[in-house]
């Protein structure tokens, strides 16, 4: 037991070595390749502050992990990824026929953030989205922004998520994002920089409530020690933010018909809508369910149509209404948009979001925040050269290999080169890509994300990874304490896409004084009446 | 509640519940397959295809064939696995409707069916695999009665398993009576018997009659047990009951003009509740439970035509 105990003890030792400096490092942590100039042993280490120096808010789990013999880490693991798969936490993988399901890799050690940090992204985040929502009323109206050149105008009208049809359409409460899931990553000197904001349908809050109920079960007694904010309102929150959004002449304004649209069970966040419509105790409903007469939408019931006031819809704009959008859709509702219109019922989020998290657009979200509310942003961004621009292209061109391409309008992790890991064919690739559609792509720094300790083969060894909290902005607006941890699971790897090899952690937001109060502050709900 | 939804649930029960019957029924018959001489089994074999209205019920009869057939193959969409898949791919179109524990007992029993291989559950392991099998969907019910409100859902989970098993007992039966003579009221030995016992078996029956009927196996009685009887799950008398009382909540709970499934349904049930063995018997059991069937498909058309698929134009006219 002893000898396991030193076993475990040592693979922690090295994961923190890594994180000291190039000189100091053994030469398995280096990057394979010497062509590389990107340093991993720059990032930040979220555990270690120094070589076998844990972090305060990281002592208790550092010890645990310590006390805990291979073996026994194994065996938490597997019983968790079991869990995982009797329940069928799963995402679909695109393009695989047999075992389409997939089990979205958890790892077992939780990530920690003190709750200093966290106020200070709550804030920032806050800001960041309230600033989008009112940019996004702006464009779709008299665009004021654009008017003063803050942002250029054929930035916003060329982007292939502008939708002309919004023009002029009132939404309720001003409200276009009302979820919102933005990345976060945490650069060398320890701060949060906001890599991306998902303003369509962003996905993956169910595995933040299912590592977290997994994690529960896997180190109770660590978990209540450490005082941890509960996660588990967030669809108690989630449908409060739907619910006061319903249209203004909605005839139940107190109780408004809610229901989850989803493209169906062969989309890859099917999991994820099955859970948040059960817990949320609101149907879960397909294009098919759903008919439109006289602008107004109905469900198909056994009881016969009903009337539905606000659909909280994962399907995205060009799937929503063949006559309005793309029409080969049969994921959408005919006649939806037209409903829409009139004011007869609620999409969240709204139409045409897309174009505040255009990886063009993106970068001007510091001035945007400047514009609308006259403060400095709290989140800074990371620092983006738009291929549109010419010197910033020509820099880009010259430094490929240093720098990671995006192209704007793409998620999760595919059209991306990653400079340092890329190979030449590939790198003249984009430099031919980016010729051709210059508006199409944007080019940032290598970033060295942070990394935590992750199991890794009954070991302990550091991944880098990222964050993902989650923003309801509804009558309040609602930050979930924590969010997705999302961890780049390969070595060395640093995309953390789970369609790229990417898996997730549970993430804790430590109360102030580590857990007076361990009562949850859990958001009421105005005028709910029934589930 | 969704159509779509209602629908799913519906069909998610029947399926399983015909896993759960196909499971029982070759159980049974490997089983007396050993008691058997090699000609009487071939002709078992083929009546028990028969029973199941499954493929293959002509030609010369290979055991090992016919058990992939009605248990792994995926190309014929009633055996065990396709059943137990199709359920579960009905159920997880409707994850959010069921619990959760609900999910992972389905999900668990599949993913075991799908692990099992041919070989494993020929002969020596078959038994476990079958009891397997009964012993899941068995313990899904129970999890679904003690997990799941009793609601609108529920009742169409109740609807799709006694439907199901209204349809899969007559025809059992239908099939049984086709080729025995006609039931006396008198005890019978050897292969009679046993061809007896193996109906009340195949129906879980053999011990509830038992208790109703002493050990001594008189076919009327059998078949009066297992057509009539109002207090045991696997008489048609009992499904039909279910069938109705399901038809009538569900009714109160649309508040909908269910006329014609509840009224097929009704007319089903006092047939069954005013009949009498004898009466039964003299005008042919085989041509009654045809009769059952026909009924049964009536009620599932009905239930479709009210609940899951009615033309929206009369919906907004109304």
């Amino acid at each position: 037991m002893g000898q396991q105990a030193a076993c475990a003890g040592r693979a922690i030792c090295m994961a923190a070595e890594s994180s000291m400096t190039a000189t100091a490092l053994p030469q398995r942590f280096r990057v394979p390749s010497t062509r590389v100039s990107y340093e991993f042993e720059a990032a930040y280490d979220e555990m270690f502050k120094a070589p076998g120096v844990p972090r305060e808010h990281y002592e208790a789990l550092h010890k645990t992990l310590l006390g805990l013999p291979p073996e026994e880490l194994r065996k938490r693991q597997q019983a968790a990824d079991l869990t995982f798969l009797h329940e069928g936490i799963t995402f679909t993988v695109y393009g695989s026929k047999e075992g389409m399901e997939k089990i979205f890799p958890n790892d077992l050690v939780p990530r920690i953030i003190p709750s200093g940090e966290w106020t200070k992204i709550e804030k920032g985040l806050t800001q960041r989205l309230t600033a989008l929502n009112l940019f996004l009323r702006d464009i779709y109206h008299e665009g004021r922004i654009l008017s003063e050149g803050i942002v250029p105008r054929e930035l916003v009208y060329s982007c292939r998520h502008f939708r002309r049809e919004m023009r002029g359409l009132n939404v309720p409460r001003d409200i276009y994002v009302s979820i919102c899931g933005t990345d976060l990553v945490r650069l060398p000197d320890g701060s949060f920089a906001v890599l991306e904001d998902n303003l369509r349908v962003p996905s993956g809050v169910s595995y933040m409530l299912a590592n977290r109920k997994v994690l529960k079960r896997v180190f109770p007694t660590m978990f209540r020690d450490y005082g941890v904010w509960p996660v588990d309102h967030y669809p108690q929150a989630l449908l409060a933010t739907l619910r006061s959004l319903a249209p203004e002449n909605c005839n139940y304004r107190q109780d408004p018909t809610t229901i989850l649209l989803t493209p169906g069970v062969s989309n890859s966040a099917y999991f994820e809508h099955t859970f948040l419509a059960q817990q949320m105790g609101i149907e879960l409903v397909e294009g098919r369910d759903l008919l439109v007469h006289d602008n107004i939408v109905y469900m198909r019931t056994t009881a016969g149509l009903r009337r539905v006031d606000v659909i909280y819809r994962r399907v995205d704009d060009d799937f929503l209404d063949p006559l309005c959008f793309r029409p080969d859709t049969i994921l959408g509702v005919p006649g939806l948009f037209n409903a829409y219109r009139a004011g007869n019922v609620t999409l969240a989020n709204a139409i045409g979001t897309g174009v505040a998290d255009d990886k063009a657009v993106y970068a001007y979200v510091p001035e945007i925040v400047k514009f609308y509310l006259s403060e400095e942003a709290i989140l800074p961004n990371v620092p983006t050269y738009l291929m549109s621009n010419d010197s910033q292209r020509s820099y880009t061109l010259e430094n490929l290999e240093k720098l990671v391409v995006k192209a704007v309008g793409e998620s999760g992790g595919y059209g991306m080169l990653i400079g340092p890991q890329s190979t030449a064919q590939q790198r003249e690739e984009f430099r031919a890509r980016i010729l051709a559609e210059p508006r199409n792509y944007i080019a940032q720094p290598t970033l060295a994300l942070s990394r935590a300790p992750c199991v890794i083969d009954g070991g302990v060894e550091s991944r880098h990874i990222d964050l993902r909290p989650y923003i309801l902005m509804g009558e309040k607006v609602t930050l979930v304490p924590g969010g997705l941890t999302r961890v780049a699971l390969r070595k060395g790897s640093l995309v953390v896409n789970s369609s790229q090899g990417g898996g997730s952690k549970d993430t804790w937001v430590l109360r102030e004084g580590n857990g007076e109060d361990r009562v949850a502050k859990i958001p009421a709900i105005g005028g709910r009446r029934e589930g | 509640m969704l159509s779509r939804v209602a629908d799913s649930l519906y069909w998610m029960s029947r399926y399983l519940e015909r896993a759960e019957h196909t499971a029982r029924l070759v159980d049974v018959e490997l089983q007396l397959w050993l008691d058997q001489s090699p000609d009487t089994g071939a002709g078992r074999w083929r009546f028990l295809l028969e029973g199941l209205h499954a493929p293959g019920a002509q030609g010369p009869v290979d055991a090992a064939r016919l058990m992939n057939t009605l248990v792994f193959s995926r190309s014929n969409a009633s055996s065990i696995v396709s059943c137990i898949a199709t359920a579960r791919e009905n159920l997880r179109h409707v994850r959010e409707q069921c619990s959760s524990e609900m999910w992972e007992q389905l999900n668990r029993l599949y993913l075991e069916v799908m692990e099992t291989k041919p070989e494993e559950a020929w002969m020596l392991k078959s038994h476990g695999f079958f009891r397997a099998v009964q012993e899941g969907a068995h313990l899904f019910q129970g999890i679904t009665d003690a997990t799941m409100s009793h609601g609108e859902g529920w009742q169409y989970i109740q609807l799709g398993r006694y439907v199901e098993r209204t349809d899969t007992l007559a025809s059992l039966m239908g099939a049984h009576f086709r080729r025995t003579a006609p039931p006396v009221d008198q005890a019978v030995e050897s292969a009679e018997y046993l061809e007896w016992v193996a109906l009340l078996r195949s129906c879980m029956a053999f011990e509830a009659y038992c208790k109703a009927q002493t050990a001594e196996i008189r076919p009327l009685r059998v078949a009066e047990f297992l057509i009539l009887n109002p207090e045991f799950p696997h008489s048609v008398r009992f499904s039909v009951d279910r069938i109705n009382a399901a038809l009538h909540v569900i009714g109160d709970l649309t508040e909908r003009r269910a006329k014609s499934p509840t009224r097929i349904a009704g007319r089903l049930r006092a047939q069954l509740s005013f009949s009498q063995i004898e009466e039964i018997v003299a005008e042919g059991a085989h041509a009654y439970l045809e009769n059952v069937r026909s009924e049964c498909g009536a009620i599932h058309s009905a239930i479709h035509e009210i609940y899951f698929d009615y033309p929206i134009e009369t919906e907004l006219a109304s």
